[in-house]
């Protein structure tokens, strides 16, 4: 196979997966309170390691993310259903949440919910449904 | 707090997902799994029993209260199913220890299995109409891949039509949804009960019913079965008995719980158009199994003719016909799962699946064949044997009901059930045996088990009918009084 001369994606990409993660990361702690959340937040973190897999080829980035992105699906829902049944250790309806606003040194006071966990959960899922189904693709040609 | 009923669905899944981890213990994955399924099915069981003392449970996620929030609701009829789903998926799984293979239990065959078991669970025990929609799709994704698992090319030509079929008949379930919001602007069960009794069942709500009608017809095999036959006989055998003991049951319970509790004013309507739909379907149905020449077209069709005959039971819609029905769904649940499995280890000894070509099995393989008499009996609903006491429910409420169509229909299927069976009994079991001692397969140990524990429930369920009818009574009950349900939901004061 010819070797393309793809010099300009590769620098442009190096810097875009920085501001998409990014993106990722405030959509993902935007979510319980305005649009975003662990589905969207998900999707585009997915989408920056689709992006790197495109540019990179597969075996570069597999040695750099040694991770089997089926067993990252199932972590997350492991967590989210982990949250969800917490609530029967505390004795409350099942999928209940709470929230609170601590003191964090550095940070200032912030508002934490166990939804976040659950988000987490949700956007791991994603993350790893997501890389699966493109690399399960990108491997019949 | 009323947690555990939610534990049905939720322990399944997390089960599920740790054996993702464990992907190459299969020794682990099995034993894992198979504690799990009898947890679940004694967790269910204590719910029978505190159903039964305190009256109908609900819990409210995350304390949401009805009906803005989902909610799942434990009555006896729901408990009953998913007891029997239970039970059946233990001797599933103990027979596919044996027989499924590495290849299955490699490619995460249990952690599927046991999504499966969820949504079903959660189809059962939900209490909300889109959450209903939400657990069908669990059990669907877990049995696109069930089937297509195995990757042989019928497999494929199949799970294609059937993914397809299915997913069309997704998108009209949620347009029906979309339709009933938009009437009744609720989403919750008992509350969409209570607005059509108030608002009365006017032609749009009934319209929107019968689109509800049509999608669980598609499900259970109701009249629309054209992509059951050729789908229920490509996955292996354990499969095709969780396919054909489940799913198709978990439609017929969308259909009883839909026009009893939530459309059940135009019943001229509704259940005529259900009467003439059941009797079609058994009508062909006898016409697939009598035509059938292979073993899986005739297990096949008999499946059609039990989810016809158990419909009998909703389209005469007595109180007597309805506790029919629900023994005749656990009864059809247990026989045909355990059909399934016989037909399927039949054709994995003798390598045939056209009935003529096998003969005298029973020579080989006694207890086996002795087995089958009794499935073949039960089936046709001999006494003591479990499909008795439905299809004498089932007639006796008919007969209230007037509806001596149906109830000739029905019972006249029986015979074409026992002679589409005994053709098998007699030309495959019979007979001069071809096999000789030396060369028989023996039949794996798992395989037994996994039969006798199988026809020990069906005996039971014939003579021990008895000690289940206080249950069984129950879930008429609140299904012929769909208020016991609606109050449990939403109290009484609203």
């Amino acid at each position: 196979m010819r070797k393309v001369n793809d010099v300009i994606l590769r620098t442009v990409v190096k810097g875009v997966v920085l501001i998409i993660l990014t993106l990722g990361v405030y959509l993902f702690f935007s979510g319980h309170n305005a649009p975003g959340g662990g589905f969207i937040g998900g999707l585009v973190l997915g989408s920056a390691i689709v992006l790197l897999y495109i540019t990179y080829d597969i075996e570069t980035i597999q040695r750099k993310m040694p991770f089997d992105f089926k067993k990252v699906a199932a972590l997350g829902v492991l967590l989210a259903t982990g949250t969800a049944i917490g609530s029967l250790y505390f004795d409350v309806p099942f999928l209940s949440q709470t929230d609170g606003y601590f003191n964090i040194p550095f940070l200032g006071e912030k508002h934490l919910t166990t939804v976040t966990i659950f988000e987490a959960g949700v956007a791991l899922t994603v993350i790893g449904t997501l890389v699966t189904i493109i690399l399960s693709i990108s491997e019949d040609d | 707090m009323n947690n555990i009923i939610v534990l049905p669905l939720i322990i399944p899944i997390m089960t599920a997902v740790i054996l993702v981890f464990l992907r190459n213990n299969i020794i682990l994955q099995r034993i894992i799994s198979l504690i799990t399924m009898v947890f679940v099915t004694a967790i269910s069981i204590l719910l029978l029993l505190n159903v039964e003392a305190d009256g109908i449970m609900k819990i409210d996620f995350g304390g949401w209260l009805p009906p803005f929030g989902i909610l799942f609701v434990a009555d006896s009829f729901s408990l009953l199913l998913v007891i029997t789903a239970n039970i059946v998926a233990i001797l599933c799984l103990i027979y596919s220890f044996s027989t499924i293979g590495f290849r299955h239990e490699n490619m995460f065959f249990y952690p599927f299995v046991l999504l499966l078991i969820a949504g079903v669970n959660g189809s059962f025990l939900t209490g909300d109409i889109f959450n209903l929609f939400v657990c069908f799709e669990v059990m669907l994704l877990a049995s696109y891949v069930l089937i297509a698992l195995g990757g042989e090319k019928v497999q494929l030509r199949e799970s294609i039509k059937y993914v397809l079929i299915n997913v069309v008949t997704s998108w009209i379930f949620l347009v029906a949804l979309a339709y009933l919001y938009g009437t009744l602007k609720t989403l919750n069960m008992a509350h969409i009960a209570e607005r059509v009794a108030e608002v009365g069942q006017d032609p749009l709500i009934t319209t929107v019913a019968i689109l509800f009608l049509i999608v669980f017809s598609i499900k259970a095999g109701l009249l629309l079965f054209f992509w059951l036959p050729g789908s229920y006989i490509v996955p292996p055998t354990a499969v095709q008995a969780l396919f054909a003991a489940l799913l198709t049951k978990v439609g017929v319970y969308a259909l009883i719980r839909t026009f009893t509790l939530m459309f059940p004013l135009n019943q001229e309507v509704t259940h005529t158009l259900i009467g003439i739909m059941a009797g079609i379907t058994i009508v062909l149905g006898c016409m697939g199994a009598m035509s059938g020449k292979d073993v899986y077209t005739i297990a096949t069709y008999n499946v059609i003719i039990g989810v016809g005959f158990i419909l009998i039971g909703l389209a005469a819609g007595t109180e007597t016909a309805l506790s029919g029905a629900i023994y005749y769904l656990i009864h059809d649940m247990l026989a045909k799962g355990l059909l399934f499995l016989l037909v399927g280890t039949m054709v994995y000894l003798t390598g045939e699946t056209i009935v003529k070509r096998m003969s005298g099995l029973i020579q080989n393989y006694p207890l086996f064949g002795w087995i089958f008499f009794i499935v073949l009996l039960t089936l046709t609903g001999m006494p003591p044997f479990s499909g008795f006491v439905g299809k004498i429910l089932i007639g006796q409420g008919a007969i209230e009901a007037g509806s001596y169509v149906l109830l000739t229909i029905g019972f006249a299927s029986s015979i074409i059930v026992l002679y589409s069976l005994l053709r098998i009994f007699l030309a495959s079991f019979f007979g001069e045996t071809t096999v000789s001692e030396e060369d028989k397969k023996p039949i794996p140990k798992g395989v037994m088990v996994s039969f006798i524990l199988f026809t020990i429930a069906i005996i039971y369920l014939g003579v021990g009918a008895e000690s289940l009818s206080i249950y069984v009574q129950d879930a008429a009950r609140t299904l012929i009084n769909p208020s016991i349900y609606i109050d449990a939901i939403l109290g009484e004061g609203i």
